[in-house]
C-alpha cells in the first residue's frame, strides 16, 4: 500500500514550469529514491509534499488522507518528517534544545505557554536519539558550532523525536564525506529496519542504488521512470534524461549511472 | 546559579530603597522615567529579542495605555489619587487587546517589511488620536489632578513603575524557561525549519507580540498619570519606538538583563542631561556617539560581551572536551570533517538568559 503519495501535481514559477503532472508513490516499509538531473524538480516536488509549497494541481496524500495545501507544521504532526537540502538547524541554540523543537507537534500550540521547555522523559527521548546518530557528546554545546556533517546528522535527529513514519530526506550524503555516508545509510537502513518509510533526493548513485528498494527518475518535471535500482541502470531513457542536455561531464555520468 | 539569584536580590533591594535614600524630586523623577523605560524595554525585548521581529511600533501600545488611563479617569470621575492606579493593568489590556488583531496582520510578512509595517500602524495610531475628536486633538486631555506634595508625588509612581519591572523581567524569564519561548528563539533562528518540524509559528508569534504589548499599555498608563496631561505627539512618539529598541540593543537583544541595563543607563542619562544642561537634544549626539561604541566593539551588547569575557575560556575548554569525545567514541565526524571552532560557539551564544 502506497503511504505517500502525490497524483498529477503540477506548479509553475512565474514562466517557469517547475513540476508538469508529475506523480510518485512511496511504498509502506519502502526506502524510495527520487534522482534526477539539476532543475528537474526534485526539491519542488517535496516542498510540494511537505506543504511548503502549494501545487497549481494535483494531489499528496499521506496514509489515505488528502493532505494537498496542508501546511508544514499540521504535515509534520501527522507524521511526514524531512530534511532539507542545505541542512537547517537551529544555529543559537543549544543540540539539545533543537532536538526539543519538534516535541510539541502533537500538543495544542497553546499548551507551550504552561510548561517548561522539556520533561525529563522528552530529554531522555532526545539524548537517545543523539546517541544513535553518535552527536550524544555534544548535546550541549551551541548547534552552530557543529560541522557539517554533524549539523546533516542533527537534523535527522531531531526529525526522528516526533517518530514520523515517513522522513523525506533531501541530499542527505551530499557534501559529506565517505565514511559519514556510511554511518548515514546505515541508520536510514536501522531505522527502515523498525517501520519507518523513507523518500530521499540524492546524486550520489552508489548510494542511492544500494540503499533503495525503487529509485523513481525525475526529468524536467515529471517522473520519467520508476523501477528497481537494476531497472533503472538498464533503462536507457535514464541515460537519455542525464545527457540529453549536452552535459560537460557525460561520461562521467554514464558511468556513475551504469556503473553503480 | 545562587551567586546570580543574590545580585537579582541586590540589585532588586537597590531598586527598592532607592526613594527612601534619594528624595530630591528631581533624582525620583529621572527614577520614575527610569523604571517606565527599564519595564518597556524589557518586555520589547521579550518579543523583538527572543523572536528577531524587530517592532518599531509600541508606541501605539504606550499611547493606547495612555489614552485609557485619561479618558477612563476622565469619564468615570475619578477621584484624583491613588484609586488611579487600578487603570494601570487596565492601559495593559487594552493594549494587548489591540495588539492581537494588529499582530496577526502584521505578523503575516516576514522581518524586514514587518519592521516597515509596525512603524506605519503607529503613525494610523498618532494620526487617528490627533484627528479623532474624543482624544481632545493636538490639544490633548487632562487627567485628574493629584494634588500629592512634591516631596512626595514620585514615590507611589517610582514604587508602581518598579512593579511592572519586576512583572516584565519575570514574565521575560519564564517565556525563557517555557516551550513557547523555545519556539519564539527557534523561529529567530530559523522559522520555516520550525514550522516544519510542528512549531505553530503563526500563533506563536502573535502571542508573543500580544504578551509583549501587555507592558508597554500599563506603563504608557502609569506615564499618564504621572504627568498628568497627555498629547498625541508625546504618547504617540516614534523615539519612544526606537528608544526603547536601543535601550536593548545597547544592553543585549535576547537577554534578561541586557534591556533593564540599556532602559536604565539610557533614560537616566538622557533625564540627567536634559535637565542638567537645559538642552533636550544634546544626549543625542551623545548616543549617537555610544551607539557607534557599541556597535563597534560589542555588536551584541554590553552584557553579552561581558559574559563572553567571563565564559569564553571555559566554553573553549567545554568544546574541545567534547569534540574530543566525539571523536573518540562511535561518533562519526572523521579527519576530513573537523569541529569547527569553539570561537563560533561564543560568537553566536545569544540566546541564554544573560
Amino acid at each position: 500500500m502506497a503511504l505517500l503519495t502525490a497524483t498529477g501535481i503540477s506548479k509553475s514559477f512565474g514562466g517557469l514550469q517547475a513540476l508538469r503532472t508529475c506523480s510518485l508513490a512511496v511504498e509502506k516499509g519502502s526506502i524510495a529514491g527520487l534522482i534526477g538531473p539539476n532543475g528537474s524538480g526534485k526539491t519542488t516536488l517535496f516542498n510540494v509534499m511537505t506543504g511548503y509549497v502549494r501545487p497549481d494541481a494535483g494531489t499528496v496524500t499521506f496514509d489515505g488522507t488528502d493532505i494537498t495545501g496542508a501546511r508544514p507544521d499540521r504535515v509534520f504532526a501527522l507524521g511526514v518528517g524531512r530534511t532539507f537540502q542545505l541542512t537547517r538547524i537551529f544555529a543559537r541554540m543549544t543540540v539539545l534544545e533543537n532536538m526539543l523543537i519538534a516535541t510539541q507537534h502533537d500538543e495544542s500550540w497553546w499548551r507551550g505557554l504552561l510548561r517548561s521547555k522539556s520533561s525529563a522523559s522528552e530529554v531522555d527521548t532526545a539524548m537517545e536519539l543523539l546517541g544513535f546518530v553518535g552527536i550524544g557528546g555534544l548535546a550541549h554545546l551551541q548547534a552552530g558550532a557543529l560541522s557539517y556533517g554533524q549539523r546533516k546528522l542533527l537534523e535527522l535527529a531531531y526529525v526522528l523525536v516526533a517518530n514520523p513514519d515517513v522522513i523525506l530526506l533531501d541530499e542527505p550524503a551530499g557534501g559529506v564525506n565517505l565514511t559519514l555516508i556510511n554511518t548515514i545509510a546505515e541508520k536510514i537502513r536501522a531505522l527502515n529496519a523498525t517501520g519507518t518509510t523513507f523518500l530521499i533526493v540524492e546524486h550520489n548513485m552508489e548510494f542511492v542504488m544500494s540503499l533503495c528498494d525503487r529509485v523513481t527518475v525525475m526529468h524536467q518535471g515529471c517522473d520519467l521512470v520508476t523501477g528497481t535500482p537494476a531497472e533503472i541502470r538498464a533503462d536507457p531513457r535514464v541515460l537519455d534524461a542525464y545527457l540529453g542536455g549536452g552535459d560537460e561531464d557525460e561520461d562521467e555520468l554514464h558511468e556513475a549511472v551504469a556503473g553503480a | 546559579m545562587r551567586a546570580r539569584n543574590l545580585w537579582w536580590l541586590v540589585a532588586l533591594a537597590a531598586f527598592g530603597v532607592f526613594p527612601l535614600v534619594v528624595t530630591n524630586p528631581t533624582y525620583t523623577t529621572i527614577a520614575v522615567f527610569s523604571v517606565i523605560f527599564m519595564a518597556c524595554a524589557s518586555s520589547w525585548n521579550m518579543f523583538s529579542g527572543y523572536s528577531g521581529y524587530i517592532a518599531l511600533g509600541s508606541a501605539a501600545f504606550y499611547g493606547s495605555g495612555a489614552y485609557t488611563m485619561a479618558l477612563l479617569s476622565i469619564h468615570l470621575h475619578m477621584a484624583p489619587g491613588a484609586a488611579m492606579f487600578w487603570l494601570v493593568p487596565l492601559g495593559g489590556l487594552v493594549a494587548t487587546v489591540l495588539a492581537v488583531p494588529i499582530g496577526w496582520i502584521a505578523l503575516r510578512v516576514r522581518r524586514h517589511t514587518f519592521v516597515v509595517i509596525t512603524i506605519a500602524i503607529f503613525f494610523v495610531f498618532q494620526l487617528s488620536a490627533i484627528n479623532f475628536g474624543f482624544t481632545g486633538g493636538t490639544s490633548g486631555l487632562n487627567l485628574p489632578f493629584i494634588t500629592w506634595g512634591y516631596q512626595y508625588y514620585n514615590v507611589p509612581f517610582y514604587y508602581v513603575g518598579l512593579g511592572l519591572v519586576i512583572f516584565a523581567t519575570a514574565l521575560s524569564a519564564l517565556v525563557r524557561r517555557s516551550r513557547f519561548g523555545m519556539q519564539l528563539l527557534a523561529i529567530r533562528d530559523d522559522e520555516d525549519r520550525a514550522l516544519g518540524l510542528g512549531v505553530r509559528t503563526h500563533a506563536v508569534k502573535v502571542t508573543g507580540f500580544a504578551l509583549s504589548a501587555f507592558t508597554v499599555g500599563a506603563a504608557g498608563a502609569l506615564y499618564a498619570m504621572f504627568v498628568g496631561q497627555i498629547y498625541p505627539q508625546f504618547v504617540y512618539d516614534p523615539m519612544f519606538d526606537i528608544s526603547i529598541a536601543l535601550m536593548t540593543f545597547l544592553g543585549g537583544l535576547g537577554t534578561l538583563t541586557g534591556p533593564l541595563l540599556g532602559g536604565l543607563v539610557l533614560e537616566a542619562g538622557q533625564q540627567y542631561l536634559t535637565i542638567q544642561f537645559s538642552n533636550g537634544s544634546l544626549y543625542l549626539i551623545l548616543f549617537g556617539a555610544l551607539f557607534l561604541l557599541v556597535i563597534m566593539f560589542m555588536p551584541q551588547g554590553v552584557v553579552v560581551y561581558i559574559r563572553d569575557r567571563v565564559t569564553r575560556r571555559a566554553e573553549r575548554e567545554r568544546a574541545a572536551v567534547s569534540a574530543n569525545d566525539a571523536a573518540a567514541g562511535d561518533a562519526p565526524p572523521p579527519a576530513g570533517d573537523p569541529p569547527a571552532p569553539a570561537g563560533v560557539a561564543h560568537d553566536v551564544a545569544v540566546g541564554g538568559v544573560a
